[in-house]
């Protein structure tokens, strides 16, 4: 071997040792994200800082439909091939995938604080400790009405304290006057219908804890909403015309102005003020009353940090850079996100919108939380309400389509959900 | 073995040219030169695999050739279809949600049970799991209906297509057409069709009839759900049914003309007896198909309205990956049912071929 060809060889191997080291220094996370508005344009916006700070960690978010957060990333997880993090709704379900993010974080103390009672959403039964992740947003269920419509109709909105009842007559006779196909729509979701159930005095618990979604109080409020399928207050089209538990939103007929009153939540918010923004005034109305409560069901989306991630101290790291009040103010105020963190929901949030329907909105569901029934706080924490909502709106929406009685309807309820908690029990 | 000669390769003289010869025979044998010359790492690299195919000729002699060259397929296929049958089957006797075939508790015949917990097999409301067994009905009405009608259109179509019509070969790629489309766009193109604001709810308003809400009217539903597959399938079986057509000798036709048989009797006594093992082929693949139907069916209708155009796939694909606890047991359980049914369908479609070879 010639001396020159030495050279060339062993200044080629030096080369590429130096290149792969660089290679292997850079660490690579993985966020799967799912938007309901602009969310994942702030969160990259967030997360160039963090890499420009961070040179050597590189955030890839892989944006997702939500079906494959509910349906998709479970299968995941269970196979071990997840992502670093992720943002989910499953808040309790997935809780055995989470990562305890506590040795990775430099003050727990700060997330106790601030996000202490999301925190419980997160855990599993028995854990009192375990830091996961934050809510991107909390969420409160609740209606909006098109208040255009109400004064284009010369009907009064009923005011604090009107039951749904109350509501569904008024959204009738503005329905009526204008010809509007639909006078109230419901998203097609059991936590939707959950809130109002409680309100109607559904306990969703049994004395010892355990879930017992049918009682006197779910069944008045299916039978009220079973009614209004059947006079036309609610159109069969949302909630007739698909199978199971799959979800519908109202959002693109409420609008179009096809829709009076339509019940959803506080993440409908930015989608409406820049589909609607001021064509028609949109108004957030406090959740009806049953003759229990008033009250809606809270939930969100948490950003969590998974125990299947080879990088825990890097993820820590872009945690407590994400769960930063900096970061979060600005995250929550460019998303008109209602914050999930307890210090900037008491300094409030300077929310980068001059509508003022989305204010009223932002300041009517904020409003709301003091409100909330601690049977929907108790029922959010439990890792299996999906089970009950699926249960509630797949029945239900069977019986509204005529296969089944609203009695064949709550007995199938009950019987599905024991089925599926004792398949679940056989893993115990 | 040996390498295919490349065409035109190192000579000026090829016996099937056809049209002019080239200006100069200096020009054809520079281009063809080059030809040559760029062959060259193609043919090498062909002529790699004569190293260890000899090596292999040389041990297991010519009669093992052919399971060589099978051995790829057989592998892909064992892996990706023979070896999941057995995991599912395995799966089908365990409970619980883990994913892992390790981690899940043996059940036994548990979920068979509960699928066929019934006090009345004909009323899916008596069964303990309702759905499964509307999905059965349903899957059943859907292949009866969809089946009689596509075969019946295709041979209809194929019939008229065979004629010396004009533009045959527009109608020919114009029938074809929607098989090359995803079910995925064919469902949502149709979907759009039939929304309430649809384009065909605006045609029936501007004749002056009433809007249909065609996806909450069970029977609608099922209609649109059997129209849209019709359609979407009909081109591959005329195609078929077209091919049979044209095997058929011509000459009996002339004998049945100068015997002055009368149209339908051709048809009855020399079309349809001939075209017999096309058919059965037709018949037995959409029978499989149609039972196999799930995309372009949740895509349109999502199953709905309540579980009315609901099917099997959509039942096992829902109690497996859907539901919040996703029961893999009772999924392979029904898939396992399913299963058993194709099987007989394709025991039935081979049957068919065999007698369409003996004919």
């Amino acid at each position: 071997m010639t001396l020159r060809l030495k050279t060339v060889l062993t200044g080629t191997a030096l080369a590429m040792s130096v290149l792969a080291t660089s290679a292997m220094a850079q660490t690579e996370l993985r966020m799967t994200w799912y938007n309901d508005g602009n969310e994942g344009e702030v969160m990259r916006g967030l997360l160039d800082g963090f890499e420009a700070a961070n040179p050597d960690i590189t955030v890839v978010l892989d944006i997702v439909p939500y079906a494959a957060i509910l349906e998709g990333l479970p299968v995941q997880l269970a196979a071990g091939q997840g992502p670093d993090l992720a943002r989910v709704t499953d808040l309790g379900g997935l809780n055995e995938y989470y990562l305890d993010l506590t040795p990775y974080v430099s003050n727990p103390d700060y997330w106790e604080a601030n996000f202490g009672p999301f925190l419980e959403w997160l855990r599993p039964t028995g854990n009192d400790s375990a830091i996961s992740g934050f809510m991107t947003q909390l969420t409160v269920t609740g209606p909006y009405v098109n208040r255009t419509l109400f004064e284009q109709a010369g009907v009064d909105m009923p005011g604090d304290g009107a039951t749904w009842g109350d509501w569904a007559a008024a959204a009738n006779e503005v329905a009526a006057a204008l010809d509007i196909p639909i006078p109230m729509a419901w998203d097609r979701s059991g936590h939707r219908v959950a809130g109002p159930a409680i309100s109607m005095g559904a306990m969703m618990f049994d004395a010892d804890g355990n879930p017992a979604l049918v009682d006197q109080g779910l069944m008045d409020m299916a039978t009220m909403l079973y009614d209004w399928h059947q006079d036309g207050t609610m159109s069969t089209e949302l909630w007739g015309s698909v199978s199971g538990s799959t979800y519908l939103g109202a959002n693109e007929d409420f609008a179009n102005a096809q829709v009076v009153m339509y019940m959803s939540g506080s993440w409908q918010i930015p989608q409406f003020a820049s589909t609607i923004g001021d064509a028609f005034d949109w108004w957030a109305v406090p959740a009806p009353c049953g003759p229990v409560a008033c009250t809606g069901m809270p939930g969100g989306a948490a950003l969590v940090a998974l125990a299947g991630t080879e990088h825990p101290e890097e993820v820590g790291m872009l945690m407590e850079y994400l769960a930063s009040e900096e970061s979060l103010a600005e995250f929550y105020g460019q998303t008109l996100f209602i914050p999930g963190h307890l210090g900037l929901a008491a300094g409030g949030v300077d929310f980068a919108t001059d509508d003022p329907r989305a204010r009223h909105a932002l300041e009517t569901f904020a409003g709301a939380v003091p409100g909330i029934s601690p049977i929907a706080f108790d029922l959010q924490g439990y890792p299996n309400n999906r089970v009950m909502f699926n249960a509630l709106i797949s029945r239900l929406g069977e019986a509204i389509v005529g296969e089944l009685t609203l009695e064949q309807a709550f007995e199938r309820m009950t019987q599905d959900v024991e089925q599926q908690l004792a398949e679940q029990a056989r893993d115990q | 073995m040996v390498p295919v000669p490349i065409k035109g390769a190192g000579t000026n003289a090829d016996p099937n040219r056809v049209g002019p010869m080239p200006d100069t025979d200096a020009n054809a044998s520079l281009s063809e030169k080059l030809t040559a010359l760029l062959a060259v790492p193609v043919v090498l690299f062909f002529r790699l695999f004569e190293i260890p195919f000899r090596a292999v000729q040389r041990v297991g002699g010519i009669k093992a050739m052919p399971y060589v060259f099978l051995l790829p397929n057989l592998a892909f296929f064992g892996v990706f279809v023979v070896l999941p049958l057995f995991i599912n089957f395995a799966f089908s006797l365990s409970g619980g949600t883990n994913i892992f075939l390790s981690d899940r508790v043996y059940t036994g015949t548990e979920q068979y049970e509960f699928l066929f917990d019934c006090a009345n097999y004909l009323d899916p409301q008596t069964c303990r799991e309702d759905r499964f067994w509307k999905a059965i009905f349903n899957t059943a009405t859907f292949v009866f209906i969809q089946v009689t009608c596509l075969v019946i259109l295709s041979l209809v179509t194929a019939l008229i297509l065979n004629r010396k019509i004009r533009a045959r070969g527009f109608f020919r790629a114009v029938f074809f057409f929607p098989v090359l489309l995803s079910p995925v766009v064919v469902a949502l193109i149709w979907k759009w069709i039939l929304l309430r604001d649809g384009i065909l709810n605006a045609f029936l308003v501007s004749i002056g009839l009433d809007r249909i809400l065609f996806f909450v009217s069970p029977e609608w539903a099922m209609f649109w759900a059997i129209f849209v597959s019709i359609w979407s399938h009909m081109g591959f079986y005329m195609l078929i049914l077209l091919a049979g057509l044209q095997a058929i000798p011509p000459d009996l036709y002339e004998a049945a003309e100068m015997d002055g048989t009368s149209p339908e009797r051709v048809f009855w006594k020399i079309t349809l007896p001939l075209l017999w093992p096309n058919m059965l082929v037709v018949v037995v693949l959409a029978l499989i198909k149609g039972v196999q139907i799930f995309d372009e069916v949740f895509v349109l209708t999502g199953g709905g309205p309540g579980t009315a155009t609901q099917f099997i796939v959509q039942y096992i694909y829902t109690t497996g990956f859907a539901s919040r606890v996703q029961n893999f047991g009772l999924a392979s359980a029904a898939s396992v049912v399913l299963g058993v049914v194709l099987f007989a369908l394709t025991v039935a479609q081979l049957a068919a071929t065999r007698r369409k070879d003996d004919v």
